[in-house]
């Protein structure tokens, strides 16, 4: 089935000329008409857009074109501005917003011959870890209805894992790539921070914020990443730094490289869940790998580091949707303040408000050194202790998660367990690490993700161990039941 | 009153002169219909990001160098977060615990002519807001985002001012300042230039500042200086009655002549200060530095120093002729000419003098003086009347040392030269041309003189009787009749020795 085979075996059906972009942009748009209703994971659907731009890529490809993503279709999160087309980031916010420009990703992609299927659900504003508090409803996890998808990009998990799309973008603060990779069963790549464009993806946090992408393997992943990434002037935070080939190192062997187990990873997980990782070692010693004990003693600091730093941040990105120009704006306005308070009370959802209200706290006179300045010497630390782990190791593994998916509903009303949620991920984000997350296997039935955290800028490594793992696993090509046809 | 001390400090706003903003680029030019210089950017779209202009970075160090100032090898923006309409993002981006120039200082003239060193503490980049538009809407108001983003140097200073005087004497020096480096217009109209003043008074004598008023969005130098009096009288006012003065931010009317209280410390926003993640701190080295100072001028302070020493003018004219590089450059110009053309024996003779080359000029002092009273006499109550900046004068430099030249060479009067230089004013001819042509050429001719004297004479026997009687005065009349009876155009020196001689007899 067209929707199973990777990006290199549909670029060579393309390129063979047995399959056109239009054909298989017609396959994923019935795929999403049939399969999206149960699963509420893409909010936009840009069909006709899709096939023009399919039918734009069939002639750069008889043109004699060969790029590799030429003809791809993909679904963007709906947090990347994209010209025309509605830009909601999950929010009644921007429920009316219609994007006067592309994001630098977009742009890329769209350079790169990608075709846009549509815009995936996600947790409001990003800030979710289940994709329960989007104003569209939530997402459910193609392994389980009752079950999270993960978030904040649950709607790009999601339709990677029912293959609604070849592949799907998506951005990770705290674990929002990672972390819903590892409950839908795909592979997710969190870049380096400035790796990838931050220009045209509505902030969260702008300096956990990162863009990357989901995929079902780590060879897709490759080729998507490779034409994401890169130096944006428009981005004064993108670093500019030439970007390697990716997928021309997948195949690397992995004799000699040092894998170090994060102790901290594996305290109180679940024995079901941990003997998974240690299956995953046992295969990275016989690819060559040795694999030695590092410690990160600042680690299970992180959560609430950032649930610091994160809501300081996003206290005051957020300050831009006022009623004023764009967005949502209340009827009938009294006046400036009231204009300001219902459109804002009204536009927001629940957990967005309280991260506003937890970021202005932190941030106020009187608190900012107790706890904003204290967060970031904290981070600081933390920083530090990957920095030492990279002296002991070349690259750090553990669990993406303390648990498979849960149910929805389950811990929504619960904001700290939550939070806790993300604790294998945030560090990665603190320290501007790359990470990626595969899947290792299944308990109960539904996926788990083994995580891979490498120094900055090693997101060759990570794809190339992600890579050999999958040569020797299968767990990557498994589908949820009842999408595999 | 004399029993309270006045402390003044100033907070100074320079836009800067870049062409596009501090971190969008859009155009930063004045006057373009509303919201058409205003990009995503300064619309603060969601995902947008803000990307420092350099060149923005640039002027503010030149800024620096030039009071002598540190400047920042690490500076940092920040957010000043609070809600308002024409604050697009919701905070402005600005320097905040980590200014690009800390600890410079500037001397001002004083009152009694002594020197004054006042203190500044800082100067910082920071993005300028938009405007509130509220007329001609009806009931609604309108938002103008031209001006949001253009970049802003906050240069503040210590409370080193005493007098509203020496408040609006630091002020000019700044602007001339940062018009000399080019890094401002200078333009207070338009609000290019405008300050906040940190006003309290204190008895005197004692250390301790007393509690302080800000008033804000002072755009002439005239209502910084009303502002400040009526705010000094109105706290010694408050204090004499036995009442307090509150810390407070007040609006200065000009109609009014008053300040009003805008808001209270209480109502004082927070701010939520906060390092912006989406820009880096700005890194500036040592070679970055050197190629800033390469492009200093000479400055104000150089400039006057140099008028006073190689001219021989008084602090106060070479003062007033540095005030403006155009003024500066255009004076120099005038006495080069005059030098070429008049070059005698011992002196170099050269042509016209590069504006604000500091090279010695070896011009007798006594021609620099000249040039110097009409620069600022003449040529600039002409320049006031028709409201032309110098380098709209309708007379240029070269023309100026024409006329300066037969004043010197006496082919006319310094009284005559007034009316040739009007007749230049108007009709923009060389000064020689409208001399021979309406034959206001002195006469010098002795024997001219002479004739119209023994004219006067004999038609005033009465008056030579008495003079010659010891009536000395009469000497003036003699004098009067002759210049009448030449139009004003006899040589005075000469018209008195012959006309002395004459009346004695001789």
């Amino acid at each position: 089935m067209l929707h199973n085979l990777s990006i290199g075996e549909l670029g060579r059906s393309l390129t063979a000329g047995q399959i056109s972009s239009v054909e298989l942009t017609r396959h994923f748009l019935g795929r999403i008409e049939r399969l999206n209703p149960a699963l509420n994971a893409v909010i936009t659907l840009t069909a006709e857009q899709a096939l023009a731009e399919a039918a734009a890529a069939d002639r750069r490809r008889a043109a004699g074109e060969q790029a590799p993503l030429l003809g791809i279709p993909l679904i963007h999160k709906d947090i990347f501005c994209t010209d025309g087309v509605r830009t909601s980031c999950g929010s009644r916010m921007l429920d009316n917003f219609i994007a006067p420009y592309d994001a630098t990703v977009v742009t890329r992609l769209k350079t790169a011959g990608a075709v846009m299927l549509g815009k995936a659900n996600m947790d409001e504003f990003a800030m979710g870890s289940s994709n329960e508090t989007s104003f569209y409803g939530p997402v459910k996890n193609p392994w389980d209805l009752s079950k999270v998808p993960g978030g904040s990009s649950g709607g790009s998990a999601a339709a990677a894992a029912a293959r609604l799309a070849v592949f799907t973008t998506g951005t990770d603060t705290g674990g929002s790539i990672r972390q819903p990779a590892a409950l839908t069963g795909v592979t997710g790549v969190k870049p380096t921070y400035g790796r990838v464009s931050r220009f045209g993806m509505i902030a969260f946090a702008s300096s956990l914020d990162q863009a990357g992408v989901l995929a079902r393997s780590a060879a897709d992943a490759a080729v998507v990443l490779q034409a994401m990434a890169g130096f944006d002037p428009q981005d004064s935070t993108s670093i500019d730094t030439p970007v390697p080939d990716y997928p021309a190192a997948l195949d690397q062997p992995l004799a000699g490289l040092k894998i170090g187990l994060l102790r901290e990873f594996f305290e109180g997980l679940e024995a079901r869940n941990a003997a998974l990782i240690h299956d995953a070692l046992k295969i990275y010693r016989s690819l060559g790998a040795q694999t030695v004990d590092v410690s990160l003693p600042h680690l299970p600091l992180s959560v609430p580091t950032y649930y610091v730093v994160a809501p300081a941040e996003c206290s005051s990105n957020l300050s831009r949707f006022d009623g004023v120009r764009f967005g949502y704006r209340c009827k009938q306005p009294r006046d400036l303040l009231d204009l300001y308070k219902r459109s804002r009370g009204e536009g927001f959802g629940a957990e967005v408000k309280r991260r506003i209200m937890t970021g202005t706290y932190v941030l106020s006179a009187g608190y900012f050194d107790a706890y904003y300045l204290k967060a970031q010497k904290v981070r600081r630390l933390i920083t530090d202790d990957f920095r030492a782990a990279f002296e002991q190791a070349d690259l750090l593994i553990g669990p993406t998660t303390p648990t498979p998916a849960f149910a929805i509903g389950a811990k929504i009303d619960d904001p700290i367990t939550m939070y806790l949620n993300d604790i294998y991920t945030i560090g990665a984000n603190l320290a501007g690490l790359p990470g990626l997350s595969l899947p290792c296997g299944f308990v109960d039935g539904l996926p788990m993700g083994l995580q891979l955290i490498g120094p900055h800028f090693s997101e060759s490594k990570l794809l190339n161990a992600a890579h050999r793992f999958q040569t020797a696993t299968d767990w990557h090509q498994r589908s949820p039941r009842g999408y595999e046809q | 009153m004399s029993d309270w001390e006045v402390v003044i400090g100033l907070e100074i706003h320079a836009q800067l002169a870049t062409k596009s903003k501090i971190f969008s680029g859009s155009a930063t030019a004045y006057g373009a219909p509303p919201n058409t210089q205003a990009n995503l950017v300064d619309l603060a779209y969601p995902g947008v990001l803000p990307v420092l202009n350099a060149e923005a970075v640039r002027m503010a160090v030149k800024f620096g160098l030039s009071i002598g100032a540190e400047v920042a090898r690490r500076s940092v923006f920040a957010r000043k977060n609070y809600f308002y309409p024409d604050l697009p993002k919701g905070y402005q981006i600005s320097q905040y615990e980590l200014p690009v120039v800390k600890q410079g200082k500037l001397q001002i003239l004083v009152d009694d002519g002594a020197v004054k060193t006042v203190g500044i503490t800082r100067a910082h980049l920071e993005e300028d807001a938009g405007k509130s538009l509220h007329e001609g809407l009806g009931a609604a108001s309108g938002i103008d985002l031209n001006r949001a983003g253009t970049p802003l140097l906050e240069i503040v200073s210590e409370p080193d001012m005493r007098s509203a005087k020496e408040a609006v004497a630091y002020m000019k020096k700044i602007h001339t300042l940062v018009r000399y480096l080019e890094i401002c217009d200078g333009n207070m109209q338009e609000g290019s230039f405008r300050c906040d003043a940190n006003v309290s008074v204190r008895p005197r004598g004692r250390e301790k500042f007393g509690t302080r008023a800000e008033i804000k969005n002072l755009n002439s130098f005239r209502f910084v200086e009303k502002a400040i009096h009526y705010e000094v009288a109105r706290q010694i006012e408050l204090l004499e009655s036995g009442g307090s003065v509150l810390q407070e931010t007040r609006l200065y009317d000009s109609d009014k002549d008053e300040t009003r209280s805008m808001r209270s410390k209480e109502e004082a926003n927070d701010y939520r200060y906060f390092p912006d993640p989406d820009l880096l701190p700005v890194q500036i080295d040592e070679s970055f530095i050197s190629a800033v100072r390469a492009t200093l001028p000479e400055l104000p302070d150089d400039k006057a120093a140099r008028f006073a020493r190689d001219f021989n003018l008084s602090a106060y004219d070479a003062g007033v002729l540095s005030a403006s590089r155009e003024l500066g450059a255009y004076f120099e110009s005038v006495v080069g000419a005059m030098h070429a053309s008049h070059g005698g024996p011992g002196m170099a003779t050269q042509g016209l003098r590069e504006a604000g080359t500091a090279e010695r000029n070896e011009l007798s002092p006594a021609h620099a003086k000249l040039a110097a009273n009409w620069v600022m006499g003449e040529l600039s109550s002409a320049l006031n009347r028709d409201n032309l900046d110098i380098a709209a004068s309708r007379v240029s430099p070269l023309q100026l040392s024409g006329l300066l030249a037969r004043i010197v060479d006496q082919t006319i009067s310094g009284k005559i030269a007034k009316e040739v230089f009007e007749t230049m004013w108007s009709e923009g001819k060389p000064a020689d041309a409208i001399i021979e042509a309406s034959g206001l050429k002195q006469i010098t001719d002795a024997g001219a003189i002479e004739g119209v004297i023994d004219a006067v004479i004999a038609a005033n026997p009465k008056q030579l009787a008495d003079y010659r009687a010891g009536k000395d005065k009469l000497f003036g009349f003699f004098v009067g009749q002759v210049m009448k009876a030449t139009g004003g155009k006899a040589n005075p020196a000469q018209l008195n020795e012959l006309l002395q001689a004459k009346l004695k007899g001789k």
